[in-house]
């Protein structure tokens, strides 16, 4: 169905003499640009574009800054704001590169939740979607790398933080940090071995990007109806179709990011990381990025013992729990019908998730310095931890056999010529 | 600074040991005594590796709900001999292996 045969043609004897011996232009052809796609899709499918472009932005941009940064503890921040300061359009390279991560984030998130509400996830795109926790994976441990990098105090200490996570496994965990560490402190073997990893894990991202793509070349894309392709109809090519909206997207999406290129580079940072790093003064508020919150959150709910299962342990857990649940969410959830907009019962527990979620991301912003607030805080985060699970664990596998799911389309284009709105 | 990581040495009044000795084993999550963590002699000097023991952060002194420590990462909180008392961290403040070589010179490690 998705996999019809491109149409192409070598027109060349050159061109005839390549395909028999590396169809590159072939394969080119049947999926850049005649690529079945469903025509309904909507701009929440750009997503994915903007998310490779982004990943170009990045590697670009990175690749330029290591030729102007010094990976030393004692040069790694003034060769930062030598950059910023010297270099020939330093402080926009520089700023795309740290506000590049942000917008990284927030492409994959966009596109994360797209995935859930329109439950691309499910068979048979399982694949795609357990390709794409990975990468996130991949990308956090990217972001946190980098941040590492300038040597401030939230670097210092922010390496500090999530290399203890590890030391809270049970047995080896001291061993790995140690490893990681590259010493019993965050020191300059630290910075050293954060600096190659940085450079080398974007091209393993790009690699499992490829997988993921050509994952989603077998069963071609999911639709806003979820209903599977029919006919050849319901599709258009890629090219140009496909290729020009994406492009349209990724020029809106460049407006913020633009924006705060230019007018903002540190909005979405904290201040405390202009001061060069120091091992002998933690910062009094000490959070990670925006992006890592939810997460963090979660990391900081558990503050009580479970049985034999010590709170640093338990919070660890939790956290690694909250990223491995996203391999089974194929599996739990239990609904027939995949996109959201057809389950009447799931659209509002999907939107509280989202909720939750930025609320999680709200508390772990907030400071635990032991006043009421913070009580308070600490009492809520257990809350939305309990939904992010929740969600996963009870509401999806019981709403598929209680739900009943609003009449399918019978085929995408019945939906387009407007019988039933998708 | 010992193997990289900072060292408190902190000096401690007549009260604040007294403190830390009232307190029952029972309230402890990570239950030692006073006299367990320093060294006799010198009970007034408290030495420990400055880290917290959740994720290594290094708290801030005099401060807490327990006159001791507290850290600002995650709300851990020691009393006045580097205990922890309430908060997301497994341990005590960790005592470094350390002797006095004369009444005002120490060696750690």
């Amino acid at each position: 169905m998705a996999n019809q045969a491109g149409n192409y043609t070598p027109g060349t004897g050159i061109e005839r003499w390549l395909d028999d011996r590396l169809p590159i232009i072939r394969f080119s052809k049947e999926h850049l640009m005649d690529f079945p796609t469903p025509k309904n899709i909507n701009y929440w499918w750009t997503f994915g574009a903007i998310l490779t472009f982004m990943l170009v932005i990045q590697i670009v941009t990175g690749v330029i800054l290591v030729m102007h940064y010094t990976p030393h503890v004692d040069m790694a921040f003034a060769s930062v704001e030598h950059i910023r300061r010297d270099v020939n359009y330093g402080r926009i390279i520089q700023g795309t590169h740290a506000v590049g991560a942000s917008m990284f984030f927030a492409a994959v998130y966009v596109h994360i939740f797209r995935g859930m509400y329109y439950g691309s996830y499910k068979a048979p795109r399982e694949v795609i979607w357990m390709l794409g926790v990975i990468l996130f994976i991949l990308l956090m441990a990217t972001a946190f790398m980098g941040y590492v990098l300038p040597w401030g105090q939230m670097s210092l200490w922010g390496a500090t933080v999530i290399t203890g996570i590890f030391s809270a496994i049970p047995v080896v965990g001291e061993a790995i940090q140690t490893l990681l560490l590259g010493g019993f402190s965050v020191a300059n073997p630290t910075l050293n071995r954060f600096f190659s990893l940085h450079y080398l894990i974007p091209f393993i991202i790009a690699a499992v990007v490829a997988l993921h793509i050509w994952a989603l070349h077998v069963p071609g894309n999911n639709n806003p109806t979820g209903v599977e392709v029919k006919e050849t109809r319901d599709t258009l090519p890629f090219h140009p179709y496909f290729t020009m909206k994406d492009l349209f997207a990724v020029v809106l999406f460049l407006i913020p990011f633009a924006w705060f290129v230019f007018f903002a580079p540190d909005i979405l940072g904290h201040a405390d990381n202009y001061i060069p790093g120091n091992p002998q003064v933690t910062p009094t508020h000490i959070v990670p990025e925006w992006y890592l919150l939810p997460f963090y959150t979660m990391l900081r709910a558990i503050d009580f013992n479970v049985l034999f299962i010590d709170s640093k342990l338990g919070g660890v857990i939790v956290m690694a729990g909250s990223l491995l649940i996203l391999f089974f969410l194929p599996w739990l959830d239990t609904s027939k019908v995949r996109s959201g907009s057809f389950r009447p019962l799931f659209k509002p527990f999907f939107w509280l998730f989202v909720v939750n979620f930025i609320l999680l991301a709200y508390f772990g912003a907030q400071s635990a310095d032991g006043t009421t607030w913070s009580i308070a805080n600490a009492i809520w985060a257990k809350v939305f931890t309990f939904y992010y699970f929740a969600y996963f664990l009870i509401i999806l596998p019981l709403l598929g056999r209680i739900e009943r799911p609003a009449p399918l389309p019978a085929s995408i284009s019945e939906s387009v010529l407007g019988k039933t709105n998708g | 600074m010992w193997r990289g990581l900072p060292v408190f040495v902190r000096h401690r009044t007549a009260a604040e040991i007294e403190e830390a000795r009232a307190v029952p084993l029972s309230d402890l999550k990570d239950p030692e005594t006073d006299e367990d963590r320093v060294v006799p002699g010198h009970e007034q000097w408290l030495i420990m590796i400055a880290n917290c023991t959740h994720l290594g952060c290094v708290p801030v002194g005099e401060s807490g709900d327990y006159d001791g420590w507290f850290c600002p990462c995650h709300g851990s909180h020691y009393d006045t001999s580097g205990r922890i008392r309430r908060g997301p961290a497994p341990k005590n403040l960790v005592v470094p292996p350390y002797e006095f070589l004369t009444d005002t010179v120490v060696e750690i490690g």
